[in-house]
């Protein structure tokens, strides 16, 4: 709970509203926080990583049951499970077994869908090099006010994680990241979660302040799944982020559990592997760190105690007339020009090239000379 | 044999003209074409503006009415003097503010315009006969029997950039001016700490070069419930009502805003551009449900609920998807039928006048209750007409806290003038200047320094020519805006750090600056030894070959020698 007055104008009620503001001024300043934020990254492709996307959308929806909107989460998702042509239950994505919980639906905003899913989009993202054009849904506009919890999930291995199947992201560029966050002040405090293999080794280059991250392995160790489905014929959830939530559904938004019970969760009996944390580079400790700092997004509030009289009558406004923007007609924009592209010549015609030109020389001088380059 | 030693020479010929090749053409061939272009940043200049040495000078002028001054004291009147106060924040920044202070006795005119019987009015007539330019400040000095101010009020502040100051009773006959001046220093000092900038004020600007441990509280509640300074913002004022079957609302939004909200805007145009949007929203519930109290016959929103209410509202709010700029909401919520009247509470569960309440850097909410439009006997849905001076009173209010005009109470014995109908009062509209400039300029030169220390790191990054435009544009603008402090050109300096960071976060978000992958020494073996070492091996062991034979064929002429 996070409350103070504002002192009004008048000096009579400042006296007894004094020691009010500094029994209050302790609770609203456990955290420095006025907003939160969450990017959270499934980087696998294709039918068999279905429990990425799981993880990814059931950490979603905790997330936005604590009480962050969409409007502050930056959901990228590298396929898409749900219309995928070997899902038996089409525009489903279940997290448990027997199809008890379906985290997709119809309130499910993915920003970065498919082949957008990039390690260049995902950096541009988090460092805020985003292309003008760019709309608000799919840009991280924190300040330095902001909490953001960033969540990966994926195949990785000591030191990068796969994206796309195609490209990965190493641990130093991820640390270098979050260093030009931190110099440009676009968070004030930030917690990291990677669930892959060996997805310690993802934390252990950063250097910047106030990073605490959490992963699901140690460096040598594999992440494990936690239970296939015969049904859909793949495996639903990865065993650490089943544990994590489970863990986050006891948490409401005005509860009061700290980071030192996350870092408790999935311990190797449950999880096989050995889940890992780092702590060093935060400057609270850990203990008085709520869940909801990161997972939830509690305002603060103020009471407002001043107004303002205000006398003068209100201004008629000339009803003006409404009327279509003068836009380009289709014709304009349907028949563009197209783009110049550069004149390359196709590929085999270089390499035939340069066979003839071998053999003329060859036949023509005799192979006796090949001895004299070799 | 001559055949043979033909051969032989047309092939150490071909070996060695293929090396040179290989050295000469193809090594700088490979080299320009895999560095990066890098265009030239002003290296030198950004890192003296990474040492900030801010200077903040402001006018002041102390102007003596009838009776505060003697005659003797009056013939040394006009008199200038100047006082420096530095303060070092941390290493590489310091701060210095200058006062030049100007003493002269009134004009027949400003005599005349203290004779008013109030404060209010006297202000007013000051206000006609002379303009102050921004960042200056004109303090009154009124004899101690004046009857212009109540009995315990010392300093009247107006809602210009003047203030009336009443002089202490034993300054009378036979004090020489320099006692004067001495027992009048601390008071103009407390003085301009209100209405001029103060150093809490400036260093909580700082914040972003300067990670301060928490000093004051309150200052700190205000830096984080304004909104850090950008170029814009967005304000948004919906009309929640979540029982259209009851309740028909009419708002004349356009008009309140044209009347109430627009001067205030207008007045605020140096510091940012403000786009303006309303809507209505419809079946809109709060999320919380309240709870009734029969003793006041009203449902109650407590103090402890109200930070869930905004989560679930927040979702339905657009917001205009074309700018980044930072939003201010404020929504006006009408309560249904049921829950009327719909009262919230303070902690002391008191009930809260102007039964509004808001948060920092998001916006504002309000419930106006609208059950005593009616009576039981209404035909639903009920025409509803909202009284737009009582909401948008609120609203203002709330609007100035989020853009950081400063809330905190003046020191006793102040009487600070009711605001205009402008809603802010031009020494407010200075002290936001002031700290909106020390802010842009201090987060303009984080923001260069940074991004040269970065560009300097990272070796495969690419700097086009329109970044290092940029950064220099933004590198003079910051040095300009700095000397504008310095010659205390408020309005000049405002503008100028604008420019410099518009300039310099233009050039640190440029999508371009995105570095390219980066290659641990392993894999860039792994891409050059396919590419080159086929080649290399033949010409490599030619080579050798041919310094075995000069080295055979010199030990030969040795052994023929001798």
């Amino acid at each position: 709970v996070h409350l103070t007055i504002s002192q009004s104008r008048a000096a009579s009620s400042a006296n007894h509203i004094q020691p009010l503001l500094v029994d209050n001024a302790g609770q609203f300043f456990s955290s420095g926080h006025t907003n939160n934020w969450a990017v959270l990254v499934c980087t696998s492709r294709f039918w068999f990583n279905y429990r990425h996307v799981a993880n990814t959308l059931s950490v979603y929806r905790s997330v936005k049951r604590l009480g962050i909107p969409d409007s502050h989460i930056v959901l990228m998702l590298a396929d898409d499970m749900a219309c995928n042509h070997r899902n038996p239950k089409p525009a489903t994505v279940f997290s448990h077994k027997n199809m008890e919980l379906n985290v997709y639906g119809d309130d499910v905003e993915v920003d970065y869908r498919g082949y957008e899913v990039t390690v260049e989009n995902f950096l541009r993202v988090l460092t805020g090099r985003l292309p003008p054009s760019t709309p608000r849904s799919k840009r991280l506009l924190s300040d330095d006010r902001s909490n953001i919890l960033i969540y990966l999930t994926g195949h990785g291995g000591n030191g990068f994680l796969k994206f796309q199947d195609s490209e990965e992201i190493s641990n130093v560029e991820l640390a270098d990241a979050f260093e030009q966050m931190w110099q440009k002040r676009r968070y004030n405090e930030l917690l990291f979660i990677i669930d892959t293999c060996q997805g310690a080794s993802m934390y252990e280059r950063f250097y910047s302040p106030n990073l605490m991250a959490l992963a699901s392995s140690q460096v040598g160790e594999d992440s494990l799944s936690h239970q296939p489905d015969l049904a859909i014929g793949v495996h639903l959830m990865d065993r650490y982020t089943f544990y994590l939530l489970e863990f986050l559904e006891d948490i409401h938004p005005a509860s009061k559990t700290n980071m030192n019970d996350l870092f408790k969760v999935c311990p190797k009996s449950q999880c096989v592997s050995t889940p890992g944390h780092r702590t060093d580079l935060f400057l609270r400790d850990p203990g008085s760190v709520l869940i909801t700092d990161f997972f939830g997004s509690v305002r603060k509030v103020e009471i407002t105690m001043e107004t303002i009289n205000l006398t003068d009558p209100i201004k008629q406004v000339e009803q003006r007339k409404y009327s279509y923007v003068d836009q380009l007609p289709v014709s304009e924009i349907i028949h563009q020009k197209p783009k110049q592209k550069d004149w390359h010549p196709p590929d085999g015609f270089i390499l035939g090239l340069w066979t003839l030109i071998l053999l003329v020389f060859f036949k023509l001088y005799g192979m006796k000379h090949l001895k004299h380059i070799f | 044999l001559a055949l043979k030693l033909n051969v032989l020479k047309r092939g150490q010929l071909a070996a060695l003209s293929i090396a040179a090749v290989v050295i000469i053409v193809g090594v700088p061939l490979w080299w320009r074409t895999t560095e990066t272009y890098r265009a030239w940043l002003p290296v030198n200049q950004i890192n003296e503006l990474a040492n900030l040495q801010l200077q903040l000078s402001a006018d002041v002028e102390v102007v003596f009415a009838r009776g505060t001054v003697t005659p003797e004291q009056q013939k040394k009147v006009p008199l200038t003097q100047t006082q420096d106060e530095e303060h070092t924040v941390d290493e590489d920044t310091a701060l210095r503010y200058r006062y030049e202070t100007k003493y002269r006795t009134a004009t027949i005119m400003e005599e005349d315009a203290l004779n008013q019987p109030t404060a209010a009015e006297a202000d007013l007539s000051l206000h006609t006969l002379s303009e102050s330019p921004c960042g200056s400040l004109v303090v009154y000095v009124i004899p101690e029997s004046s009857t212009l101010l109540p009995e315990d009020v010392d300093v009247y502040i107006g809602q210009r950039r003047t203030a009336l100051l009443r002089i202490g009773a034993q300054m009378r006959v036979g004090r020489t001016l320099e006692q004067l001046l001495a027992h009048l220093e601390p008071r103009i000092k407390q003085v301009l700490q209100v209405m001029s900038f103060s150093h809490t004020d400036i260093t909580a600007a700082l914040s972003d070069r300067v990670r301060l441990s928490p000093g004051n509280k309150e200052s700190i509640a205000d830096s984080m419930r304004a909104f850090k300074s950008s170029p814009g913002y967005e304000i948004t004022f919906s009309l929640l009502n979540p029982d259209p079957k009851s309740h028909r609302v009419h708002w004349d939004i356009e008009g309140a805003v044209q009347t109430y909200i627009q001067p205030l805007l207008t007045k605020l145009a140096p510091l940012a551009n403000f786009s303006i949007d309303s809507q209505t929203l419809y079946y809109a519930m709060l999320g919380v449900n309240p709870r009734y109290d029969s003793s006041r016959s009203a449902y109650t929103l407590n103090s402890d609920s109200l930070a869930h209410v905004i989560n679930p509202v927040e979702a339905r709010l657009g917001s205009n998807a074309a700018s980044s700029n930072p939003v201010l909401n404020f929504l006006l919520y009408v309560p249904d039928a049921h829950h009327s009247p719909l009262h919230i509470h303070d902690h002391k569960k008191q009930e809260v006048l102007s039964n509004a309440f808001h948060s920092p850097r998001w916006g504002g909410i309000m419930v106006y209750n609208v059950n005593g439009f009616y009576g039981p006997e209404a035909v639903f849905p009920v025409d509803i007409n909202i009284n737009m001076a009582k909401v948008m009173g609120v609203f203002l209010a709330q609007l100035r806290l989020l853009l950081g005009v400063q809330s905190s109470a003046p020191p006793p014995g102040f009487l600070v003038a009711p605001c205009s109908s402008t809603g802010l009062a031009d020494w407010e509209l200075d002290r936001l200047m002031w700290s909106r400039t020390v802010e842009n300029v201090a987060t303009a030169t984080t923001t260069i320094t940074s991004l040269a220390q970065l560009l300097d790191q990272i070796g495969n990054i690419v700097i086009n020519d329109n970044i290092a435009q940029q950064v220099s544009s933004a590198v003079t603008s910051l040095q300009l805006a700095v000397a504008e402090l310095e010659a205390g050109n408020l309005g000049f300096a405002l503008q100028y750090s604008k420019e410099a960071i518009l300039a310099s976060e233009r050039a640190f978000f440029d999508p371009s600056l995105l570095h390219l992958l980066y290659f641990p020494d392993d894999q860039k073996f792994a891409i050059y030894i396919p590419l080159f070492l086929p080649m290399c091996v033949p010409i490599l062991l030619s080579l050798l070959k041919i310094v075995s034979e000069a080295r055979q064929k010199r030990r030969e002429r040795q052994a023929k020698k001798d």
